[in-house]
């Protein structure tokens, strides 16, 4: 998936010259992702280049370019380091264009590697997606495919508004299932990593139903989509599984129609529970699909503590839990 | 010393409070004249002295003395054209300080729901906004309105946000005295402090990436300095050499606390750039002409590729720090009249008095035009609403510029709230 991010850029960078890329370690040496790796070389320091390590400022420049016209892609190097920079982003980018009666806009893509599963502890594994949906003025996205990541990270970028691009880390280099005992398959043989040369765009706000089922609908983006493919393999249920792709704006249609078909729905997540994006998905498909519901909607998501170091694959929400769930809803 | 001394928590307190007598001993004032102006391309090391003084061009007659005195630094002096000048920021602080009164008597009057003056401090915000280029980007705290009236912006307009009336740009978004004004090359008030700084240094490096030849001038006050954006601003400015003007309002007081809390009493804010190396200049910000020099050099500097300057306005807030507030409770009340650096207005007329481009009555007859245009102003402003009348401006438009495009879930939310009203 880096290298599809890598190749959007890169397309980017050649189609816009007011896109300027940059992080820490983002410059000379390609991001510690290796997502930025050559673009550099390619369009020069003054385009691609490294930044102090301070988020809020890292942010807070890229509202001023933005504002002066720049479309900027700043990258934060973990999510779990995002913090400094919210009063910019959620002050500031989010509302600059609603408080200035649209004379000034933050246009900027805030790309940041999410989740768990590399024996990250918990400053390199957090998913804090749900923080983001719930400032007005930002749009979040969470690719689980390079097809996909290429096709929305350009979109993201062409975007007017602000957009934080959450990419699951552990989705870097192949497809993962929850099954940190078995081999990662790369993406280079994987028949989802085939991604196209050049410019192409999926329009933010889409979800896409990655397997079609009639028993249950299952909610998910990012990692958590090949854990219930995984999970719906290994209980034999046929679960509709959804990849929202896009957290906000939520694509409701697609989430309706698949659950009034199915009538049930499990919702996962890497994320913590309480007051997670799951809660909102909840509500959503409590309030838009009451009528066709069969079981109560079940969600499966990471404990309510710090992501843990040695124990990661007890907190992670992997197919057992998942297909657990399905079971259960299942069951009425 | 013994090692088991009990240790003494610091709390710094100012060196007046209500019913004390004013003092101001702790304030080195330097004669006018007597600060060294450097070049332009200077090596920051070599100044840092100047972060430790004060820069002062009017002396207590009102004559303009020293290297800083003459426009372009370099003894030369076209009187005509510099009278003009000076005539213009005259006019603009005049301007500021009666559109300051007949809005916070506004407030009073129940017309708007908050104001902030910047009384004592018109010199900083007016001399920048006559120095900068049409094409300069200020990013502005909220007591530096003296720059839109500086640049003849529309007194109805700024008024017309006070009262969020209908006539409002922001929509009624945004707390009076908030502005945005894009074309007088006033960025977006947040409210939030210290955001706007790293954000002049991004405007600046955008400018610098695509060969502009603009710049940009960000504002904090002293208290701010604290916040991270503040060094953010700094460690990026001086890392990509950003053609930005960073200064620090020092109005010694942050609503209650003053410039001590925000560690002033340790060292100069602007001695913090030293450690950055970016060049530092401490300036009287109440000599109008004081202003006027140190933002040329440091506009210079930045178009000249030499990067970011740092510059500590030292200066009083004369007035409360808004409406809400009652300096009476936490300072002496006739401080601003001890104050050693004196009061904008009044300087920059002596010194055209001695120039003899001036007079009382003239300064008298201006005072009385532009009362009279503020009024005006404000009668036109009244007519389109107030909080007193509201005719405030539309509850439709709540739900307009929080995107770029309103999504489906604002469009539901925009449909209930017109159903359930």
């Amino acid at each position: 998936m880096n290298v599809a991010l890598r190749s959007a850029l890169d397309v980017m960078l050649e189609r816009d010259d007011d896109v300027v890329v940059f992080g820490e370690d983002v410059g000379y040496f390609g991001g510690v992702f290796r997502c930025t790796e050559g673009l550099q070389q390619k369009y020069g320091s003054h385009r691609v280049f490294d930044t102090p390590i301070a988020e809020g400022g890292i942010i807070g420049v890229a509202v001023g370019m933005g504002a002066y016209g720049l479309r900027p892609v700043p990258e934060i190097q973990f999510a779990d380091y995002v913090y400094p920079g919210l009063d910019q982003l959620f002050s500031e980018a989010a509302r600059l264009r609603y408080r200035s009666g649209a004379e000034f806009t933050a246009p900027m893509t805030v790309r940041m590697p999410c989740g768990g599963g590399i024996h990250g502890g918990q400053t390199h594994s957090q998913s804090p997606e749900a923080l983001f949906t719930h400032v007005c003025g930002l749009k979040t996205v969470m690719p689980s495919t390079p097809y996909d990541a290429k096709g929305l990270l350009i979109a993201a970028i062409e975007d007017n508004d602000p957009v934080i691009f959450l990419e699951p880390k552990r989705l870097y280099n192949g497809p993962f299932d929850g099954h940190p005992d078995r081999p990662v398959v790369p993406w280079s043989s994987h028949p989802l990593g085939e991604v196209p040369e050049g410019y192409y765009r999926i329009p933010l706000g889409q979800a896409s139903v990655r397997r079609e089922g009639q028993d249950v609908t299952v909610l998910a983006y990012g990692t958590m989509v090949y854990v219930a493919e995984a999970a719906a393999a290994e209980t034999g249920i046929d679960a509709e599984i959804i990849d929202l792709r896009t957290l906000l704006p939520l694509d409701t249609e697609t989430i309706e129609t698949s659950v009034r078909k199915t009538g049930r729905c499990v919702i996962v997540h890497e994320a913590t529970r309480t007051s997670g994006f799951g809660a909102e998905l909840m509500a959503t498909v409590q309030e838009l699909c009451f009528s066709s519901l069969e079981a109560p909607i079940e969600r499966v998501t990471g404990w309510d503590t710090p992501y843990p170091h040695a124990q990661e694959w007890d907190y992670f929400p992997g197919p057992a839990r998942v297909g657990a769930a399905l079971r259960r809803v299942m069951e009425l | 010393m013994p090692d088991d001394a009990a240790l003494r928590f610091h709390v710094p307190e100012p060196t007046a409070r209500p019913g004390d007598q004013a003092d101001f001993s702790y304030l080195d004032v330097p004669q006018a004249g007597a600060v060294r102006r450097p070049a332009v391309d200077v090596h920051p090391a070599e100044i840092r002295d100047l972060a430790d003084t004060l820069i002062r061009v009017m002396d207590d007659n009102g004559r303009a003395i020293g290297p800083w005195a003459t426009p372009h630094g370099d003894g030369q002096h076209d009187v005509e054209d510099t009278v003009d000048q000076l005539h213009a920021g005259l006019r603009a602080m005049v301007k500021t300080r009666s559109y300051d009164d007949r809005m916070q008597l506004a407030q009073r009057q129940g017309k708007s729901s908050f104001y902030m003056r910047c009384r004592g401090e018109e010199a900083i915000a007016v001399g920048q906004a006559l120095e900068l280029g049409p094409r300069d980007m200020f990013f502005p705290t909220y007591r530096q309105q003296g720059w839109l009236i500086a640049r003849n912006w529309s007194l109805v307009d700024m008024m017309c946000q006070i009262f969020s009336n209908e006539m409002d740009r922001l929509h009624g978004r945004q707390m009076p005295v908030m502005y945005s004004a894009r074309e007088a090359g006033f960025f977006t008030i947040s409210g939030n402090l210290g955001t706007q700084f790293i954000q002049a240094v991004g405007w600046a490096m955008a400018a610098a990436i695509k060969g502009d030849t603009c710049i940009a001038s960000g504002v904090v006050g002293e208290g701010t300095t604290a916040e991270a954006d503040f060094h953010h601003a700094l460690t990026c400015a001086t890392t990509s050499r950003a053609p930005v003007i960073l200064t620090v309002v020092n109005n010694q007081w942050a609503i209650t606390t003053f410039q001590g809390i925000a560690g002033g009493a340790s060292a100069t804010f602007a001695s913090r750039a030293i450690g950055y190396g970016i060049p530092a200049l401490r300036v009287d910000g109440n000599d109008y002409l004081a202003v006027l020099a140190a933002t040329r050099w440091a506009a210079q500097r930045a178009r000249s590729n030499h990067g970011p300057t740092l510059i500590e306005w030292v200066t009083y807030r004369a007035g409360a720090h808004s409406t809400s507030d009652d300096p009476s409770k936490y300072r002496p009340n006739d401080e601003w009249k001890s104050w050693p650096l004196g009061d904008p207005i009044d300087r920059l007329k002596a010194h055209l008095i001695a120039l003899g481009a001036w007079s009382d009555q003239q300064q008298t007859a201006l005072e009385l035009e532009i009362d009279t245009e503020v009024k005006v102003a404000a009668l036109e402003a009244e007519s389109h609403g107030t909080l007193l009348d509201g005719r405030l401006a539309s509850s439709k438009s709540i739900f307009d510029d929080v995107f770029a495009v309103m999504p489906e879930h604002l469009r539901q939310q925009l449909h209930q709230m017109k159903s359930s009203t």
